[in-house]
């Protein structure tokens, strides 16, 4: 055997460029899906970071590496599966059967009525009562949602954002009138209108009223309902209005910091309220950077806390997320696909070190998802959980130079996004001229030109596909009759309580509009005179006036 | 077939059919060979609306502040046509139109017409449609009509030209008060409008486009277009803005006639240049008898001269018999 | 002289926020040169069909993802013909189950388009059927 020299790494990457120059590529771009250009491999040089400022171990700041020094060994992530469809009643059935199979937290999905403050019996919501999600017009409502679910032992969120102090005044009240202390609940609510105005589109009042009522949650909790998350500031609808993932990662710690601004504008110190914010993101398929975009959103999360607010409380360093799986990156063809899609994408989320999951149902491109889809999905997750043996270590990918590079990548691309929103004087002003908008309707386009123009493959859609086929796949239906159950419902709570005491309920909430009183202890007063959504949100529109969205096209 | 159809679409019109009204604004934006006939069967109503073009750079805050005053004006029990021209692709030749966004609440209004209007490719032609578009909107009884054009070149410039009035608006850093100077829409404006005046830099503008007026009017025959402070978005100092164009239209009262036969002469004037061109060229054999000359050897200068010497004298041939009959 | 260029009017009924397929529609058609109007997001059947008369479009297509296309579809479709605007070409997109496609093509709604079709069919469509109209239109007059 002849002796081999070693030869260094710098001279081994200059003979293997030079070995590809010779090389013959397959039809590809070779691009991540947000349309980023990859190296053929990584080394040392792609990733320079400081492995003791910029990474640490797990528990350590910055978190690079996860929240948690023992990560999964302590404890799973929670299995969240998003439910909610018909009236209160069927929700809280299906929210049975979650928990009867094994799911550890509960997560309402509201329809449309529901997200945009609105009563059932509204002239804007004729076909919209049930579809999406449950509709919860008041107090009466909550009660049923959680009829027979002990609110002090489960969590609880809810993804509601114009409407969300008002929906969560109906569930502290529903504790209350149930004898327990608001202290024990625990769960998330949404509560983040930035990304409302920016992706999502389900908004109350014009953003700067909205942020008030946002920031009187904030306070509110953090003295009378310690444990529950505030606000879930979630760049989720941003990446599925069309945002690449850097984008995704920018926009939603851009709008992170802007509520951290407003806490401490109204003197609350960064520590009383920062452990309570927490995060909430997509998993598309582009298995590596997903993963640097959660490694990269927790190290640019701490660093600006300590640094840039002078945050002592470790546990406001700590960014914490819940994951879904890409519900654009499934298709109507060949459905069952959807669920090895969902799966991948999970398991980046799991690698990524999220603290919750929830897993896209493969039918969710055609109707709201069958029970047997969802126990599927929730299976996706117990799979990865219990037998592939991944959570077992703590970020096992930390190190992989490719890995580190794009996570790297991530946070410089994220802080030119910082620099550019400051330079267009914030993010409400970026709100009002529609600048998030029009970045994230331009790479909506790209990326869909890119898909019909065949440089990103879809299978099923633009390759390996199967012709017309007929969907054999079971629908999930809404009942005609909930709609007429819910007016009916409606109805009833309006004449049987006390019109007086709902009366002076809702006159309280107009004044606290204009005076700096607490608009969530007002709305929780309402929900106790069993005064509903829309009356509230009516007020509301009244006095702080409707929001009209820019013109970006 | 086409005069019945012309008439009963004019006929309709008169009626107060909103739908003809629309379709009478498609048949002009097409140069649909029925609309001159259309037009002639409801010119004796044309005239009585007042106009006024609203202008300026993009992310000024128009199509809000045109909402805005639409509202104001719809407290007068005043009807408004409103026509909002946004540019098309040069690319494609499409266009997206989206200023009706911000005027939302006004689609549910009876006395309100919104019509939004791509600028296709010759200038000329767009600013004769929007004209024709006004004069519709005007014969089917809109008291007030407000046409909005983005303030970036002539062709936009033209189209609120034709207007009564002539308001610009501006706000602080979206196209700043240097750049209106260069750009020749000082000049338009009848009436400044400084909107987002809550923002930076707001009272800045305001008295670099006082100074501006001035600089221009001072000791000179001229209107000087007062400038206005509004925020369109809160609703605060659009009445100002109102009331700074009725000002100028109590000015032109006297002539306001001769000020719009003035611009007649452009259309007409535009009219004349594009069937004189569509005759001499897509008609007649001018092209051959171009080509023969310049097979001589001759410049293009010395041929054009050529033609049109022998063109105009053609056209005094004519004329004693021809134009005055 | 301006050519007729077909206008579209790209609207959202009802509360659902999800604009992205109607955005991107939106500048799809606008780049096979068609001028396109779009609503805005939150629209009631009414308020569509009123800018649809105004704007005089040759096409209405309608997007929607919250389920309640078999109540809002039929009802924007009601108020065109109160407005005389049957003529109008009719189209929609979104989470539509293929049974309701079929219903809504059965009654008044000439093409149904599910997720995952690709835009360039939408405009080949619509440029397709709108021709065949003004042809039809042309010969009557």
């Amino acid at each position: 055997m002849n002796e081999t020299k070693q030869i260094s790494i710098p001279e081994g990457r200059d003979a293997w460029e030079a070995a590809l120059e010779g090389s013959k590529y397959r039809d590809s771009e070779f691009t991540t899906v947000s349309g980023e250009s990859l190296e053929a491999a990584y080394g040392p040089e792609d990733a320079p970071g400081d492995p003791a400022s910029d990474l640490g171990w797990p528990g350590q700041y910055p978190f690079t590496r996860g929240v948690h020094p023992s990560m999964y060994r302590g404890r799973l992530w929670t299995m969240r599966q998003f439910a909610g469809f018909g009236t209160a009643r069927e929700t809280n059935a299906r929210f049975k059967f979650l928990l009867d199979h094994g799911q550890t937290g509960l997560s309402v999905a509201f329809d449309f009525p529901t997200l945009m403050g609105r009563d059932g019996d509204d002239d804007m919501c004729i076909g919209e009562v049930g579809q999406v999600g449950v509709a919860i017009s008041s107090i009466a409502d909550m009660e049923a949602l959680f009829d027979g679910i002990p609110m002090d032992e489960v969590s609880t969120s809810m993804t509601i954002n114009g409407p969300a102090p008002i929906l969560l005044a109906f569930y502290i009240a529903c504790a209350e009138r149930r004898g327990l202390d608001p202290a024990v609940l625990r769960g998330t609510v949404q509560n983040d209108i930035l990304k409302e105005y920016q992706a999502q589109h389900a908004w109350l009042v014009p953003p700067e009223p909205a942020l008030r009522m946002i920031i009187d949650v904030m306070e509110y909790c953090s003295e009378h309902v310690p444990k529950w998350n505030t606000i879930s500031i979630s760049g989720y609808h941003i990446r599925e209005a069309g945002s690449s993932a850097a984008q995704e990662l920018a926009f939603t710690l851009a709008n992170g910091l802007e509520y951290v601004r407003r806490g401490i504008e109204r003197g609350m110190d960064v520590d009383s309220f920062a452990p309570r914010l927490s995060f909430f993101f997509d998993s598309h398929l582009d298995f590596f950077e997903e993963i640097a975009k959660f490694r990269a959103a927790r190290r640019i999360w701490a660093r600006k806390m300590r640094e840039e607010f002078g945050a002592k409380d470790p546990r406001s360093w700590m960014l914490r997320f819940h994951t879904q799986t890409a519900g654009v990156s499934l298709t109507a063809q060949q459905p069952e696909n959807n669920i090895v899609r969902t799966a991948y994408e999970a398991l980046a989320a799991v690698l990524g070190g999220t603290q919750s999951l929830h897993t896209n149902s493969m039918d969710e491109t055609l109707s709201l998802p069958t029970e047997k889809a969802v126990k599927i999905a929730l299976r996706t997750q117990q799979i990865i959980a219990e037998e592939t043996e991944v959570a077992h270590v703590a970020d096992p990918l930390g190190g992989s130079y490719f890995v580190e590079a794009m996570t790297d990548k991530m946070e410089r691309e994220a802080q030119a996004y910082f620099d550019e929103i400051e330079k267009r004087g914030g993010v409400v002003p970026c709100i009002d001229s529609g600048y998030f908008q029009k970045e994230i309707h331009e790479s909506a386009l790209s990326y869909q030109r890119a898909v019909e123009s065949g440089r990103k493959k879809v299978v099923g859609v633009n390759c390996y596909t199967e012709g017309e086929e007929s969907l054999e796949i079971e629908l999930h239906r809404i009942r005609p009759e909930v709609e007429v159950e819910a007016l009916k419902g409606l109805a009833g709570l309006r004449s049987n309580r006390d019109a007086t005491n709902a009366s002076a309920a809702l006159d309280g909430i107009r004044a606290a509009c204009h005076s700096d009183a607490n608009l969530l202890k007002a709305f929780i007063t309402a929900a106790h005179a069993d005064c509903t959504l829309g009356e509230i949100s009516q007020i509301l529109r009244e006095e702080f006036g409707d929001y009209i969205e820019p013109k970006i096209l | 077939m086409t005069s019945a159809a012309s008439n009963s679409l004019s006929t309709r019109l008169l009626a107060g059919e909103r739908f003809a009204l629309a379709r009478m604004i498609s048949w002009a934006e097409n140069s649909n060979s029925r609309f001159p006939e259309a037009l002639e069967a409801i010119w004796s109503r044309v005239g009585r609306a007042t106009r006024t073009g609203v202008t300026g750079p993009p992310g000024a805050g128009k199509s809000t502040l045109v909402n805005e005053l639409c509202a104001l004006i719809r407290e007068e029990e005043r009807t408004v046509g409103i026509l909002a021209v946004d540019p098309s692709s040069p690319l494609s030749g499409g266009a997206l139109l989206g200023d009706r966004i911000r005027m939302e609440d006004r689609t549910a209004d009876a006395g309100v017409f919104i019509r939004s209007m791509a600028s296709r490719g010759s200038h000329g032609g767009m600013a004769r449609s929007a004209v024709d578009a006004m004069d519709v909107m005007d014969a089917f009884g809109m008291h007030d009509v407000l046409v909005e054009t983005v303030g970036v070149g002539q062709a936009e410039y033209d189209v609120v030209a034709a207007a009564d009035t002539v308001l610009v608006v501006l706000c602080p850093g979206a196209g700043d008060g240097v750049q209106a100077m260069k750009s020749g829409l000082l000049e338009l404006a009848d009436v400044i409008a400084i909107n987002k005046c809550d923002l930076p830099g707001a009272d800045r503008l305001t008295s670099d486009m006082t100074e501006a007026v001035h600089l221009r009017t001072a000791g000179r025959d001229l209107w000087a277009p007062p400038v206005v402070q509004c925020s369109a978005g809160k609703r605060e100092g659009v009445d100002d803005v109102l009331a700074a164009i009725k000002t100028h239209r109590e000015h032109l009262k006297d002539q306001l006639d001769s000020h719009r036969r003035r611009k007649r002469i452009q259309q007409v004037r535009q009219v004349v240049g594009e069937r004189m061109e569509e005759a001499l060229w897509e008609e007649g054999d001018l092209a051959e008898q171009v080509e023969a000359i310049l097979r001589t050897g001759t410049t293009p200068y010395a041929t054009a001269s050529n033609v049109t010497q022998s063109l105009l004298r053609t056209a005094s041939g004519n004329q004693a018999k021809g134009i005055q009959a | 002289m301006s050519e007729r260029r077909i206008r579209v009017l790209v609207a959202k009924p009802g509360l659902d926020g999800h604009d992205r397929g109607a955005k991107t529609v939106a500048s799809v058609l606008r780049d096979h040169g068609m001028e396109v109007v779009y609503t805005g997001l939150h629209k009631t059947p009414a308020m569509i069909a009123e800018i649809a008369l105004q704007e005089d479009v040759d096409v209405v297509g309608l997007s929607i993802l919250s389920g309640a296309h078999m109540e809002l579809f039929p009802r924007v479709r009601k108020e065109l013909v109160e407005r005389g605007m049957d003529q109008v070409l009719m189209i929609g997109g979104g989470i539509i189950p293929q049974d309701d496609m079929q219903t809504l093509e059965s009654d008044g709604f000439a093409k149904l388009f599910g997720p995952g079709t690709n835009t360039g069919v939408i405009a080949e469509y619509i440029q397709t059927e709108v021709t065949k109209r003004w042809a039809a239109s042309e010969a009557k007059a």
